[in-house]
């Protein structure tokens, strides 16, 4: 059964450098990274020591909060560093990678008699639980709350993401053995979002609620889904996962195996050659972004989308949630009379001598300037034209900012992600950091009630 | 320059000074500032993009009323026109001098003394300088009369910027809308320069009592007196009227409106409840007119009988519902609110400048009241949204903390 779904408001952003739909072999990274503000909230105990050996699929750390949740290593070989910042939080283990990879392989429940509890404490264990994510909160899943149904976007509107139906390609077997495995870990329903037009391989999965969406951004957005399907109130929670995690899920309950392996866009206008790459997680950027090459010294590389991504640099490695790099110019420039003259080459949501409006299809080369200064927030209106969630947006985000708990929550943080304000945040005349604000106030609301 | 600039502005950082220049540096020049944090693109407008958008649909009814000063002053004193032609009676340097000579001197002080304290109160707080200003400083010299004395203008300049916005923290955090504050300012504190026939019509206050004194009465003024009025509609229209400096010509307001309208600035929501607002206004008076409840030697017949629509021509109602009532900031900020929110504007105007004896224009004053019930109004509209959410909290499904009943719940269900 499916539904339809039109969302109407919305902004799509064009941007030049989609990847072609080809995938080539990346080089094989020497080192591997995790990243640990890739899993938010999370403090990290770790199990093995600087210089010692791990094999693929071994756990690196656990959670302090919880020491079933493992996190385990993408490549089997030598943990030759712990990056440590400030008072001594880690930041980075980087894994010196074996010239023969190792892994561990699981002994596998079986799918069709195993019951919840089986399957949820062998994917803590093996380390497929981190890509179970939950909201309220936006963070990973508390394994201890049952979710009422989980949301799967296999849509993808943001800006020159990696396309769900590309790198999804003949998985419908993992997907299903995930499915399988997650229907178990709750009662309701398995919501997954699929584009009215696509052929998607979701369409022949069973056990699932197949919905089919249409719009702009942030129609594949998985915060603007569960609002228009099944919106999640106070004291319940959902689980979101991204369709590409599925299939890692999938074989882990399959294989028994943690197979980092994962099909990446690198896209941009800075790359000459934008294509998909097969590469692991936590594999260093430059490992595919020279192959497809630069046109230009300067850029920004970003770890995700132009929208929800993380800065990083060409000496950085692959997100663990991560399908996308992005490479775009640097605006760090200034630029005469730039705030009154006619604009042609830059995306606007109003029509104040800027002529995006008339070209909604054409492909724009957007570097990272704010195109103004930050200022208190004085345009009304605006966001609500790009934000379909039946919240009130500004009055969301001020309520954060004055820290109070009670509208915030009346106000429905606990429906959103920091990534659901991330089209607020882009066209936002007072240059607001919309996706901070959330975050915080998220946080906030954690610490206060969680 | 560029390089020069940026060396400067380098030197400048963390200095006192630094927001004053870099005001004037980013004037000139876009800053080089870069993402980091969040999204890493961003959309072309800004808030300077955003106010000079305002200011570009002004322009015409400046510069219209510049000409319309002349215009009203040599037609006060030779009489208006017989067969008046646009292009010989109007659009003539004479004219003009005389509006650029009355009226350029009131947007310089306008702007001079607010910026000076927009930047003074930057300077000393250590926060940019923020550009709501811009708009404020010229919207100022357009509602006031032409011959508004100087000193008198700097001190309601002084008034409203420092006490309708910066003890609120500046652009964005006002109650009150500035412009009007600085109106109602002048109004309340020097009455007979905002009222009756002399202030209207460039050098009237200088001649009168002389042999060559002159006047001009508006529309709305010669109403309030039960008195008739000499000028046609398509003159109430095109803005051939005694009036403020920028209100008379309905048609540019009007154009400036559609500017407004088609590049997303302001909300035409807005805009379009307050003209229905006022119509119903203008039909309920038209109504008990025409009902007989009303005698024709009340004081407010003629101005009850006035036909409805043509309130819209007359007065600052046309430019208050375009201009002011559509500030972002004071105004509601909820899609639905601002229906309400225009809506009363436009109804309380129309009631205002009926039944107010002294000064038959009521635009301000409804703006201004709206302008503090604009919070109330989104209070109820986002309180419609938590109230839809809380009764769907009656039917959450919230599963307890120990994991273990999932399966038996999965029976139940199942």
């Amino acid at each position: 059964m499916s539904k339809d779904i039109r969302i109407r408001k919305g902004l799509n952003i064009n941007l030049v450098g989609a990847a072609e739909q080809t995938i080539s072999k990346a080089v094989t990274s020497n080192v591997y990274a995790l990243n640990l503000d890739d899993f938010h909230g999370i403090t990290p105990k770790m199990l093995i020591k600087q210089g010692e050996d791990i094999k693929a699929g071994e756990p690196l750390f656990y959670n302090k909060n919880n020491e079933e949740m493992h996190f385990v290593s993408p490549v089997s070989g030598e943990l030759v560093e712990i990056v440590r910042g400030a008072r001594r939080r880690i930041l980075t283990l980087k894994i010196l990678a074996d010239k023969e990879q190792d892994y561990v392989i699981n002994k596998v429940p079986d799918l069709d008699t195993a019951n919840g509890e089986t399957i949820k404490s062998y994917l803590l264990q093996c380390g497929g639980w981190p890509f179970i994510k939950q909201r309220p909160y936006d963070v990973i899943a508390d394994p201890s709350v049952t979710p009422k149904a989980i949301f799967i976007s296999a849509y993808g509107t943001a800006p020159l993401a990696a396309n769900p139906d590309f790198i999804l390609k003949d998985k419908e077997q993992e997907i299903q053995a995930a499915i399988l495995g997650l229907g178990k870990l709750t009662p309701g329903k398995i919501h997954v979002t699929v584009g009215k037009s696509n052929r998607s391989p979701f369409n022949d999965i069973e056990g699932v609620e197949l919905h089919k969406i249409s719009g702009p951004h942030p129609a594949g957005l998985v915060g603007t889904q569960i609002n228009k399907i099944d919106p999640i109130n106070k004291g319940e929670t959902v689980w979101t996962i991204s369709p590409q995690d599925l299939v890692m899920l999938g074989e882990l309950l399959l294989t028994g195996k943690f197979n980092a392996e994962r099909i990446v866009a690198l896209a941009g206008s800075v790359i000459k050659e934008p294509k998909y790459y097969k590469t692991k997680i936590g594999a260093e950027i430059s490992t595919f972004l020279y192959a497809s090459g630069v046109k230009q010294d300067r850029f920004r590389l970003i770890n995700g989308d132009v929208l929800t991504g993380t800065k990083t640099s060409t000496e950085g490695y692959l997100g663990f949630y991560n399908n996308t790099v992005t490479a775009i110019p640097e605006g760090d420039d200034y630029e005469f009379f730039g705030w009154n003259k006619p604009i042609f080459n830059k995306i606007s949501s109003t029509r104040a001598l800027t002529f995006s409006w008339l070209q909604p299809k054409k492909k724009y080369d957007l570097d990272t300037n704010t195109n103004g200064e930050h200022r208190a927030f004085v345009v009304t209106g605006k966001y609500e034209e790009v934000f379909p969630l039946d919240i009130y947006p500004l009055q969301l985000l001020k309520a954060c900012m004055i820290k109070d708990l009670d509208e915030m929550e009346q106000l429905g943080l606990y429906e959103v992600a920091p990534e659901d304000f991330s089209l607020t945040e882009f066209i936002c005349i007072s240059k607001q950091p919309h996706q901070q604000i959330i975050r915080e106030g998220l946080d906030l609301l954690q610490k206060e009630l969680g | 320059m560029k390089e020069k600039l940026h060396q400067l502005k380098l030197k400048y950082q963390g200095k006192k000074m630094a927001p004053a220049f870099n005001a004037l540096h980013t004037f000139l020049y876009m800053p080089n500032e870069t993402t980091h944090s969040g999204g890493h693109v961003r959309a072309a407008d800004d808030l300077k993009r955003t106010m000079n958008t305002v200011i570009l649909s002004l322009v015409p009814c400046l510069l219209f009323g510049m000409f319309n000063a002349g215009y009203q002053h040599y037609s006060a004193i030779n009489g208006f026109p017989e067969s008046f032609s646009l292009m010989e009676h109007f659009l003539t340097w004479d004219n003009f001098l005389v509006g650029i000579t009355t009226i350029l001197p009131l947007v310089i002080v306008s702007y001079g003394v607010g910026l000076a304290i927009e930047f003074l109160f930057a300077v000393i707080k250590g926060h940019e300088v923020e550009e709501g200003y811009l708009v404020t400083g010229m919207l100022v010299p357009l509602i006031i009369p032409v011959d508004t004395p100087l000193w008198m203008l700097t001190i309601a300049v002084a008034f409203g910027v420092v006490i309708g916005k910066e003890v609120f923290g500046g652009t964005g955090m006002n109650i009150l809308n500035p412009a009007l504050t600085i109106r109602a300012f002048l109004f309340f504190a020097y009455p007979t320069w905002m009222s009756g026939d002399k202030v209207w019509v460039h050098e009237a206050v200088e001649r009168a009592g002389t042999a060559d004194a002159i006047s001009g009465e508006t529309v709305l003024g010669s109403l309030a007196q039960g008195a008739d009025y000499s000028y046609s509609l398509s003159d109430m229209f095109y803005g051939f009227i005694p009036g403020s400096v920028g209100e008379t010509s309905t048609l540019l307001i009007l154009l400036g409106g559609l500017f407004l309208i088609f590049t997303k600035i302001a909300s035409w929501r807005i805009m379009v409840s307050a003209v229905i607002g006022s119509l119903a206004m203008g039909l309920i008076f038209n109504g008990v007119v025409e009902a007989g409840w009303l005698p024709e030697y009340s004081k407010f017949y003629t101005l009850m009988s006035f036909p409805y629509w043509q309130h819209l021509l007359v007065g600052g109602l046309a430019f208050g519902i375009v201009f002011m009532a559509t500030d972002p900031v004071t105004g509601s900020q909820t899609n639905k609110g601002k229906w309400y929110y225009g809506f009363f504007i436009g109804f309380l105007s129309v009631m205002i400048r009926v039944f107010n004896p002294g000064y038959p224009e009521g635009v301000f004053l409804a703006i201004l009241l709206m302008n503090v019930f604009a919070p109330t109004i989104d209070h109820y509209v986002v309180k419609g949204n938590v109230k839809k959410r809380l009764k769907r909290l009656k039917s959450a499904t919230i599963y307890p903390k120990a994991s273990d009943e999932v399966d038996s719940l999965k029976t139940e269900t199942a």
